[in-house]
C-alpha cells in the first residue's frame, strides 16, 4: 500500500515538475560548468595541480574507497542546474500560485500570528556575520553570538520572571514536550504527566510522539467551558504527577487560572509548566509571577515571520533550582585571561556531545537565528513598546469579538476573558464561515476541526493583532454574515426584500456599541480581494 | 577596532524613557485591557525591559556581529559541521512575501506554490537517499534521528516484536545515542574498531532477536568510507534489525552512492549543513528523513501528496504515522534554501560539489600530513582527522593550541577532540566552496604556526575581542542572566 502511493507520488512529481519548469524555463540551458563556477573556485588547472599532488591521475579514483558495486552507475533524477536568473523566475512563478499577504488580510491564528516586525531585526538578522557563523563553541571567535545569547537569555528573564533562560529550542510544541521531560527528571517522577485539554491540540500530539515508548500516562483535563475547572485538574493530579501542563491563554484564546494550577501542583509535589504567549506578557501577569516552575512558549511572535510554520523559536526558562535539568545550550558570563568580561558555553555536562546517552535533551542545533531576532525585536520594544502592541491587540481583539458576534448565527463559543484570539460557534458550519471571509479578502480561522478531530466543526478561531485596523474589523464582520442574513450595517445593497424581517431580528440581537457612527463611516473601505 | 561603548552590555546601554519602536494609537480605544480583563489576570507593573532607541539598538548589534568569525568573512574548516558557502539567492528568494508570510492554517489551495515545492524537496531528497519515503517535519538532524527510531519502534510493534537495543560505533555524534535514549532504547556503544572502521566481529556479537536499530554514520566521523557496509548491512537485516544512517556527512557523496544503496533502511539529512541552509550561529537547521518504502506509513506528517486527479497538491498524515514530532510543516525557511540549492545545482552539479569537497579535501590532507599525520585511512572523503599527538609530544603543543593560535591568523579553527579515537584530533572539513589559494595559505599558516615558540600558543588567541574564558569559573558560579549585580 505505501509502496504503491509512493511510486505514484514519484511518478506524479516527474510531469508536474516538468511542467513547472517548462512554465518558468525561457532560456537556453546553459552547461553546468558554468554554474558552478559560482560556487567552486577551482579552474581545471588547478584541479590537475591538487590531483598531482595527492598523486592520483582523477577525481573519481578519489572514490575508491568506495565498493564499485555500491555507486551509483547513473546520474540522480533530479532536474537540470538552473541559473540565478531561471531559479528566481522559477520561485517567483510558484510563490504567485499561494495566495499571500497582498491578497487576504491574515485573521487566522492557532499558534502562529501576524505581528508586525520592525526592520530593524531583518537589519540585524541579515548580518551575515551571524547567520553565517556555527554554534559558538569557538569562545573566543564568537563573542557576538555569545554575548547577544546571554542578552536573549536574561531578556527571556525579564519577559517571565524566570530565573534562567536557556539560549532556544526549535520551537513552542517541542518546549512543552522538553519541559515534560524536564519535570520527569526534576521530580523523579516518570509515570504521570498532566495536561490541560485546552493546550494546542499540536503540542499535545508532539508530548504523545516523544512520550511514544514510554511508559508514562498522559492524562488529560477536559476543558468543556473553555478553560479548566480548577477541581477538575485537582483531580487528574495524584502524588506520582511529575508536572501540570496549563497553556495561558489557551488554545481557544481563553485566559487560564494559572496561579490556582501551580498551586494545586505544587501541593502534591509537581511542577506547574505553563506555555505563555510572549506578546501577552505587555499587559499580563508573568509566568514566573504565576507559580509556573518551567514557562516555555513559542516566540515566533517575537519579530519571525510566518513562513508557513517555521523556523520558530522555542522558548523555555526555569527556576534556579532546575538548572542542571535544562534542556538545550546555555551561555555563561565568565572572564577571559585579561580579567576581561566575556561569554562562553556553560553547563556542557547537559548536553548531548559531553553526556551522549544521559544528556538532558538529544538537541544539537536549535534556532540561534531566531533567538536573535528575538533579542533584537525585544530591545527595540522595551516595556512601552511590549505594553503597547500588547494593548492593541487586545483592544482590537476585543472589538473584533464584539463586531462578529453581532452577526446572526455567529458567537463566542465560551464566556471566558480573552486576550487577543477567541472562538467563534457558528450556526453555519465553521467552514462556511471562513469561505465567506476568503471570497471577501480575510482568511479567519482556522476551523478547530482541523487541528483536532476532537473538536467541534462549528467552532473556528479568530487572533487580531495590532497589525489588523478596525476598518478591516468592521469589513469582515460584514464578510461573515450568512446568506440567510444579511449583515445590519452592510452598505450592499439588500437582494432579497422578504429578508427584510429576519434581518431585523438579527440587528436586534447586535450589542450596542458606543461607536456606531465610526462603524459606518469606516465601513466601505475593505482590504483587496482575491 | 572594537567599539566598546556600543558593545557592552544591551542592559547598560538602557535609558528610561527611550524606546526603539512605536505604534499608532488604538482605533478601538473604547475596548482598553483594564475594560475587557478581570484585574486578576492583569500585570500592575511593567516589564523590566531595557529601554534603548533604534540607533541603539543598531549599533551594539551590529558591533557584536563583527566580534564573530563567519563563512562569509574567513575560511571554516570546521569538521564534521559543512562550513560552506550559503548562496546570497537564498536569502532573497526565502524572503519573498508570497513565502514568507504564509500562515500555516491558510487553506491548501491557497498554498499550492509551496506545497509544491515541499513536495518536489521530498521526491529530490527520496532520490538522493535511494530512499523514497521522505518526511521533511524534523527541524534538527537530533529530532530527524528520533523521529526515525520512533518510526523503527512503531514498525517492529506492529510486527509483534520486542527489540530493544541501538548499536553505535564510539565515533558516532553524541545525537546518536542521545536520541536512542529519548526514544526509549537501550544504547550499546561498540569499541574503537580497527583502522577507524567498524569491527565486524564485535558487532556480529551484540546482533539478536532484540536488536532494533544499527545506526552509523557514513562516511564515518573519521571521514573515511565504511566501505563494509554493504555486509554490515546485511548483518543487520538478517536479525531484523533496521540500518540509520546519519547524513551528517553527505556532502562528500552526493550523486555518488546512496544510503539506500548501501543497505540503509532510514535516514536524515541536515539541510543547513549539506544544502547549505546558513547555520544561524547555532540554528535553526532541517533534519528530513528518508526511509524505506515499508516503513513509509510510519513517518511523522503531515508530507505532502500529489493529487493527479484534482492536479492538487495536499497535506496528508501516513496512515500509521508516529504523529507529529513538531507543530506546523517543518522549518520551511530552511527547507526552501534546501530546495534553492538542489534546483541551482542539478542533479549532475550535486555529484560535482562532492567531487570537489573531496578534492580539496583530500589535497589538504596531503599538503599537511608532513606537520600533521592522519592516523586512519590513505585517502579521505569530505573530511579528515589528524593528530597533534606528536606535537604535544615532542614541543607540548596540543591540538586546542593549534586552534585557539589559528584564529590570531584570521581562519576558524577545525574541530578538535573528536572523534576520540584519535588523540589530540584536528578534524578538518574544507569543503568545496574554498579555493586553492585558500587551502595554500592555511597549509603555510599551519606550518608557521608550529615553529611558533609554544608559549604564544598556549596563550593564544591574543587577537581576538576575548583571550581564552575561564570555563571553570563559569561552570562553578553559573552567570546565566543578567542582573545589576553582575556589572559589580
Amino acid at each position: 500500500m505505501a509502496a504503491e502511493f509512493q511510486f505514484r507520488m514519484r511518478f506524479a512529481l516527474t510531469s508536474q515538475m516538468a511542467t513547472a519548469l517548462k512554465s518558468a524555463q525561457p532560456l537556453p540551458p546553459v552547461p553546468d560548468s558554468e554554474f558552478l563556477l559560482s560556487y567552486l573556485f577551482n579552474t581545471p588547472d588547478e584541479q590537475r595541480e591538487m590531483l598531482e599532488t595527492i598523486g592520483v591521475d582523477s577525481i573519481e579514483s578519489l572514490f575508491d574507497q568506495i565498493p564499485d558495486s555500491l555507486q551509483l552507475k547513473r546520474p540522480l533524477d533530479i532536474p537540470p542546474a538552473l541559473s540565478e536568473l531561471e531559479l528566481e523566475q522559477l520561485v517567483r512563478e510558484l510563490a504567485s500560485r499561494n495566495v499571500g499577504p497582498s491578497d487576504r488580510s491574515c485573521f487566522l491564528g492557532g499558534g502562529v500570528y501576524d505581528h508586525f516586525i520592525p526592520s530593524a531585526v531583518d537589519a540585524i538578522a541579515g548580518r551575515s556575520e551571524y547567520y553565517t557563523a556555527y554554534t559558538p563553541y569557538q569562545a573566543e571567535a564568537s563573542q557576538g553570538s555569545l554575548q547577544t545569547f546571554f542578552e536573549y537569555q536574561s531578556l527571556i528573564c525579564q519577559l517571565t520572571g524566570m530565573d534562567v533562560s536557556n539560549a532556544s529550542l526549535y520551537e513552542g510544541g517541542t518546549a512543552v514536550s522538553e519541559a515534560v521531560f524536564m519535570a520527569m527528571r526534576c521530580t523523579k517522577r516518570h509515570r504521570r504527566i498532566v495536561l490541560l485539554g485546552s493546550v494546542h491540540p499540536e503540542y499535545r500530539q508532539i508530548v504523545q510522539t516523544y512520550l511514544g515508548r514510554m511508559d508514562c500516562e498522559l492524562v488529560i483535563v477536559p476543558t468543556p467551558g473553555g478553560t479548566a475547572a480548577p477541581s477538575a485538574v485537582e483531580e487528574a493530579i495524584n502524588d506520582q504527577t511529575a508536572c501540570v501542563v496549563t497553556q495561558h491563554p489557551n488554545f481557544y484564546g481563553c485566559l487560564e487560572e494559572v496561579e490556582q494550577i501551580s498551586a494545586l501542583a505544587h501541593k502534591h509535589g509537581a511542577l506547574s509548566i505553563v506555555s505563555f504567549d510572549p506578546i501577552g506578557l505587555g499587559i499580563l501577569k508573568r509566568p514566573g509571577d504565576q507559580g509556573a516552575d518551567i514557562a516555555v512558549a513559542e516566540g515566533q511572535s517575537l519579530g519571525t515571520p510566518m513562513q508557513y510554520g517555521g523556523p520558530f523559536l522555542g522558548i523555555l526558562a526555569c527556576r534556579q533550582e532546575f538548572v542542571r535539568q535544562m534542556p538545550g545550550r546555555l551561555i555563561g558570563q565568565t572572564t577571559d585571561r585579561n580579567g576581561k568580561r566575556c561569554f562562553v558555553l556553560n553547563l556542557q555536562a547537559r548536553e548531548q556531545h559531553i553526556r551522549r546517552e544521559k544528556a538532558t535533551s538529544n538537541i544539537c542545533t536549535n534556532q540561534g537565528l531566531i533567538a536573535i531576532r528575538a533579542t533584537v525585536f525585544l530591545s527595540l520594544l522595551g516595556p512601552a513598546g511590549m505594553r503597547q502592541v500588547a494593548e492593541l491587540s487586545c483592544s482590537k481583539a476585543h472589538y473584533a469579538a464584539q463586531r462578529l458576534t453581532a452577526q446572526d448565527g455567529i458567537e463566542l463559543a465560551f464566556d471566558q476573558p480573552f486576550f487577543k484570539e477567541f472562538t467563534l460557534q457558528c450556526r453555519d458550519g465553521a467552514d462556511a464561515v471562513i469561505q465567506r471571509a476568503q471570497a471577501a479578502g480575510f482568511d479567519i480561522g482556522p476551523a478547530l476541526r482541523r487541528v483536532s478531530h476532537d473538536e467541534s466543526e462549528d467552532r473556528l478561531l479568530v487572533a487580531v493583532t495590532e497589525c489588523r485596523t478596525r476598518e478591516e474589523i468592521d469589513a469582515l464582520a460584514d464578510a461573515i454574515a450568512g446568506s440567510s442574513a444579511v449583515p445590519c450595517n452592510s452598505a450592499k445593497p439588500v437582494a432579497e426584500s422578504n429578508l427584510s424581517e429576519e434581518l431585523e431580528a438579527s440587528c436586534s440581537s447586535t450589542v450596542a456599541a458606543p461607536h456606531e457612527p465610526a462603524l459606518r463611516s469606516a465601513r466601505s473601505s475593505s482590504r483587496k480581494t482575491t | 577596532m572594537r567599539n566598546e561603548q556600543a558593545t557592552q552590555l544591551l542592559f547598560d546601554l538602557s535609558q528610561p524613557g527611550r524606546r526603539g519602536a512605536e505604534y499608532p494609537e488604538s482605533d478601538c480605544p473604547e475596548f482598553s485591557s483594564t475594560a475587557c480583563i478581570p484585574a486578576e489576570f492583569l500585570s500592575d507593573v511593567a516589564l523590566p525591559l531595557p529601554e534603548v532607541n533604534e540607533p541603539d539598538v543598531i549599533r551594539h548589534f551590529t558591533n557584536l556581529s563583527t566580534l564573530n568569525m563567519s563563512v562569509d568573512t574567513h575560511f571554516y574548516p570546521l569538521g564534521s559541521c559543512t562550513m560552506k558557502y550559503n548562496p546570497k539567492r537564498h536569502e532573497r528568494l526565502a524572503a519573498i512575501p508570497g513565502l514568507v508570510d504564509l500562515h500555516p492554517w491558510q487553506a491548501e489551495e491557497s498554498l499550492q506554490g509551496m506545497l509544491q515545492i515541499q513536495f518536489e524537496m521530498q521526491e529530490m531528497l527520496g532520490e538522493i537517499a535511494g530512499l523514497p519515503a521522505v518526511s521533511l517535519q524534523p527541524a534538527a538532524g537530533a529530532q530527524g534521528e528520533l523521529a526515525a527510531l520512533l518510526v523503527a519502534s512503531a514498525y517492529f510493534k506492529d510486527r509483534g516484536e520486542n527489540r530493544t537495543k541501538v548499536i553505535f560505533p564510539s565515533s558516532a555524534h553524541g545525537t546518536n545515542p542521545a536520541s536512542a535514549a529519548l526514544a526509549g532504547f537501550d544504547c550499546i556503544q561498540l569499541g574503537a574498531g580497527k583502522n577507524g572502521f567498524v569491527d565486524l566481529e564485535e558487532l556480529q556479537g551484540h546482533l539478536d532477536e532484540h536488536t532494533a536499530v544499527f545506526m552509523i554514520t557514513n562516511p564515518n566521523t573519521l571521514g573515511l568510507f565504511e566501505s563494509e557496509i554493504g555486509e554490515i548491512s546485511s548483518m543487520l537485516h538478517d536479525v531484523g534489525g533496521l540500518v540509520y544512517i546519519d547524513g551528517a556527512n553527505m556532502n562528500a557523496i552526493l550523486g555518488i552512492t546512496r544510503p539506500g544503496d548501501f543497505g540503509g533502511d532510514m535516514m536524515h539529512y541536515n539541510v543547513h549543513k549539506t544544502f547549505t541552509g546558513p547555520h544561524g550561529a547555532g540554528g535553526p537547521g532541517a533534519g528530513p528523513i528518508a526511509v524505506r518504502d515499508f516503513l513509509a506509513d510510519y513517518l511523522p506528517g503531515p508530507v505532502v501528496a500529489f493529487h493527479e486527479e484534482s492536479g492538487q497538491f495536499a497535506l496528508q498524515t501516513p496512515a500509521k504515522s508516529i504523529g507529529r514530532v513538531r507543530s506546523f510543516f517543518g522549518n520551511v525557511g530552511i527547507l526552501l534554501r534546501g530546495y534553492f540549492y538542489l534546483r541551482t545545482l542539478g542533479g549532475d552539479g550535486l555529484k560535482e560539489l562532492s567531487q570537489h569537497a573531496v578534492l580539496n579535501a583530500n589535497y589538504l590532507k596531503e599538503r599537511l600530513k608532513h606537520i600533521l599525520p592522519v592516523p586512519f585511512g590513505e585517502r579521505c572523503m569530505h573530511e579528515f582527522v589528524a593528530s597533534a599527538q606528536h606535537l604535544q609530544k615532542e614541543r607540548g603543543i596540543s591540538a586546542m593550541d593549534i586552534a585557539k593560535r589559528l584564529l590570531d591568523y584570521g581562519f576558524h579553527a577545525p574541530t578538535v577532540y573528536f572523534p576520540l579515537v584519535v588523540p589530540e584530533a584536528i578534524m578538518i572539513e574544507p569543503t568545496e566552496t574554498e579555493s586553492k589559494a585558500t587551502l595554500d595559505a592555511f597549509v603555510a599558516t599551519l606550518e608557521k604556526i608550529i615553529a611558533e615558540d609554544p608559549e604564544l600558543l598556549h596563550t593564544a588567541p591574543h587577537t581576538t575581542s576575548a583571550s581564552r574564558p575561564n570555563d571553570v569559573q563559569a561552570a562553578r558560579s553559573p552567570i546565566l542572566c543578567w542582573s545589576p549585580a553582575c556589572d559589580a
